[in-house]
């Protein structure tokens, strides 16, 4: 890792472990939006790391992005940090200018759109987004669309949507955001982005949001088995959890490679397979390690009481959110068997 | 937080052509190989072949020029070896020396030693076996029994070494023996020899493995003599030595591409557009293999960036083994088709020679528990 990079980390996990308590956690689990913890992050430059110094960011690269993406995975920290940051480098992509304040992007289902289209010399954003993240917070809302043949990246104000509320396991927002011909800010074409770009960019963020998450869980469970203690020494003494704690320490170093690859891919604009990789690979690592990581804890971790809950709750929502590991291991295996059997190695080593 | 870590390693230029120069070699080498037999990964014992990859400078890659080596970097000879290793191409006959003998004796050899093994085993022409485990003594093999005892120019061994691979048709085994008995310190008293099979004193018999198939061995010895020069660095220094040596052993890509050749036959199986089980059963293996392989070549980039990444690589080999032993039962989960052995189509012979070899990559080298045991050792719990 860089030595800007390095720094970057310190100052990330520094401000994450002072300001994420678990009174702000349940807080915001109760529906009550951290302000002052949202300023710290953006005045440190955190939501813009993909947008160029030049227009208001940071200037840095993907790589600097899993830097803080993985963190708020790892610190459970409840903001639209992942979706401000995609949101604003697709806002950059397409040249429109970034506002401050928290940001979200819609669609994030399947089989939703959200229509743009062109009224009185502007354009029009139409239809109804379900379990958009944070759409209760955003104070904008970032849509991929095609019109006129090209891929359209447009802006709209969050206060032109009719916002119905809900959350994921969780308990982070997931609404329901219904527009009716809202007028967008800003829309302009965006040949470079991809016309899947928000489930795909949505999956790459969510798998290392639970990279992070599974190092937590991981730094937790192996402090807690020193600890705890029974039949007269620390359960980690212990070859059952000894050897449960390995298998969970290697699905959280799988998930952070396969994470950090992703990440590194999209610095090349190249990131479908690592991506697809990515959400497979880490979501499955997620259903393990939060499996272990409970199992060592016993009933304690089984509380509201104790943090672990706020990690595992996210892991369990995160692996679903853009596609699951099935959706994803299909489409991969659908690739791979197109290319065929000899193309596979190749293929694999020329990444 | 955990007290390892895998950084991205991007492969060199140079790396890079040495990949289209190595599947150059083996597209024209390995054109009438099955897959069957490719399964067998680096188990395909070829004379001839290991002298050819020996004469391309593809053994002993980064030893010193002055032993026979070729001064490329550790990422050169990853990528020689993950290349040879998706190829399944028979690498048996140099492959322990290559890995493990000759890394050994160049850092704990005599320099005779070195002049004397080290050239012929990089070109392809000495195949070693490693004599560690013993009918009493396997993941615990600090209690070894087998007794080396100082004579006149020499030691007289007595005792037995079981699973040794390729004893029956290696040109030397090196040999772990106790040089003292104090039960209290069995970790102490420990050395390695460099012991010619074909000497007086030693029987060689076959164990055959589950499939039938020879390539183990019982190795007796009885009142077999080991000259002096023979022996591999300093009397008692063996546990140390052997746990270095098994480090090498722990960090290659061969921990996590033995069933690679199915993988491959599966997607023959599949077709161009399979439906969508077989899809995604297709995508969850790739979503593991390209996990793996950045994960190996990240230990390779910390080898080659001077580090020591032995908690990393346990990891790897755990990971990956793990990975090659789900890959049948995916398949099988999958297609049901019945494996067999010589009949068939290639993807039963395939699935056929995995199921049956898989047992087998948790245990060698070191099995699944005591790699956990070190990963465990590494997040401090030991």
């Amino acid at each position: 890792m860089s030595d800007a990079r390095t720094l970057l980390a310190d100052v990330v996990a520094r401000l994450f472990a002072e300001r994420v308590t678990r009174e702000l956690r349940e807080s915001s689990e109760k529906g009550l939006w951290p302000a002052g913890l949202w300023e710290a992050v953006e005045e440190n430059g955190l939501t813009l790391p993909l947008v160029p110094e030049a227009r208001g960011g940071a200037g840095g690269t993907w790589d600097d992005a899993y830097v803080i993406v993985s963190a708020a995975g790892r610190h459970a920290v409840p903001l639209p940090l992942a979706e401000t940051i995609v949101a604003a480098w697709l806002l950059d992509r397409a040249g429109l200018d970034v506002p401050t304040g928290p940001l979200t992007v819609a669609p994030s289902q399947r089989d939703e759109r959200l229509k743009l289209t062109r009224r009185d010399g502007g354009w029009r954003v139409s239809g109804v987004a379900t379990r958009v993240p944070w759409g209760r917070a955003a104070k904008h809302v970032v849509v991929v669309d095609e019109a006129d043949g090209q891929v359209m990246v447009a802006l709209a104000p969050a206060g032109g949507a009719r916002v119905t509320q809900d959350t994921n396991i969780a308990r982070e927002p997931r609404d329901t955001l219904a527009f009716e011909a809202a007028p967008a800010l800003a829309a302009a074409p965006a040949p470079a982005v991809p016309r899947d770009a928000l489930r795909l960019y949505g999956a790459l963020v969510r798998a290392a949001q639970m990279a992070g998450g599974l190092e937590a869980i991981l730094a937790m469970a192996t402090r807690y088995a020193t600890e705890r203690r029974q039949f007269g020494k620390p359960i980690g003494q212990f070859q059952a959890i000894q050897q449960n704690l390995a298998v969970l320490a290697g699905h959280a170093a799988a998930a952070g490679m396969a994470a950090a690859s992703a990440f590194h891919a999209a610095a090349r604009g190249d990131l479908w397979f690592e991506t697809a990789v990515a959400k497979v690979r880490v979501g499955e690592a997620a259903g393990i390690g939060a499996s272990i990581a409970h199992q060592t804890h016993g009933a304690i971790g089984f509380t509201y009481e104790h943090q672990l809950q706020f990690v595992t709750r996210r892991l369990w929502s995160w692996r679903a959110e853009f596609g699951g590991e099935g959706e994803w291991a299909a489409a991969l295996g659908r690739s791979v068997a197109e290319r065929g059997a000899d193309a596979l190695w190749p293929d694999l080593t020329a990444r | 937080m955990p007290t390892f870590r895998f950084d991205l390693c991007e492969l060199p230029p140079v790396a890079e052509a040495l990949r289209r120069e190595v599947r150059g070699f083996l597209g024209a080498e390995l054109t009438a190989r099955p897959p069957a037999q490719r399964a067998r990964s680096w188990g395909g014992w070829d004379r001839e072949f290991s002298r050819k990859m020996g004469a391309r400078g593809w053994i002993g890659m980064t030893w010193p020029t002055r032993y026979g080596g070729h001064e490329r970097s550790a990422l050169e000879r990853y990528v020689v070896l993950e290349e040879i290793l998706a190829a399944g191409a028979p690498v048996s006959a140099h492959w322990i020396a290559d890995r493990q003998s000759g890394p050994l004796l160049l850092r704990f050899g005599s320099e005779a030693q070195r002049q004397r093994f080290l050239p012929a085993i990089a070109r392809g022409e000495l195949a070693f076996a490693i004599g560690m485990s013993e009918p009493d003594s396997g993941s615990d093999l600090a209690s070894i029994r087998t007794r080396a005892e100082r004579v006149a120019g020499g030691y007289t061994v007595n005792g037995t070494k079981v699973w040794t691979s390729n004893a029956h048709r290696a040109d030397y085994m090196i040999a772990l023996f106790r040089t003292r008995h104090d039960p209290a310190k069995k970790h102490e008293g420990l050395t390695q020899f460099l012991v010619d099979p074909k000497s007086p004193g030693i029987t060689i018999s076959p164990i055959l493995d589950l499939r039938g198939s020879h390539h183990f061995n019982m190795v007796v010895f009885e009142d077999a003599f080991v000259p002096d020069d023979l022996r591999v660095g300093e009397e008692g220094a063996g546990w140390k030595q052997v746990s270095t040596e098994l480090a090498f052993e722990r960090s290659g890509p061969e921990r996590y591409l033995s069933s690679l050749a199915l993988i491959l036959e599966l997607i023959r199986e599949a077709g161009k557009a399979p439906g969508e089980r077989a899809a995604a059963a297709l995508g969850h293996l790739v979503a593991h293999l390209a996990t793996l392989r950045q994960m190996s070549l990240s230990v390779a980039g910390m080898l080659e960036a001077g580090q020591n990444p032995n908690v990393e690589a346990a990891v790897v080999k755990d990971v990956g083994t793990t990975f090659e032993q789900e890959v049948p039962e995916a398949v099988h989960a999958l297609l049901g088709v019945e494996p067999t052995i010589e009949t068939g189509s290639d993807f039963q012979q395939t699935l056929g020679y995995l199921t049956q070899n898989a047992p087998s990559f948790s245990l060698r080298g070191g099995t699944r528990e005591i790699l956990r045991g070190i990963i465990a050792r590494g997040l401090g719990l030991r």
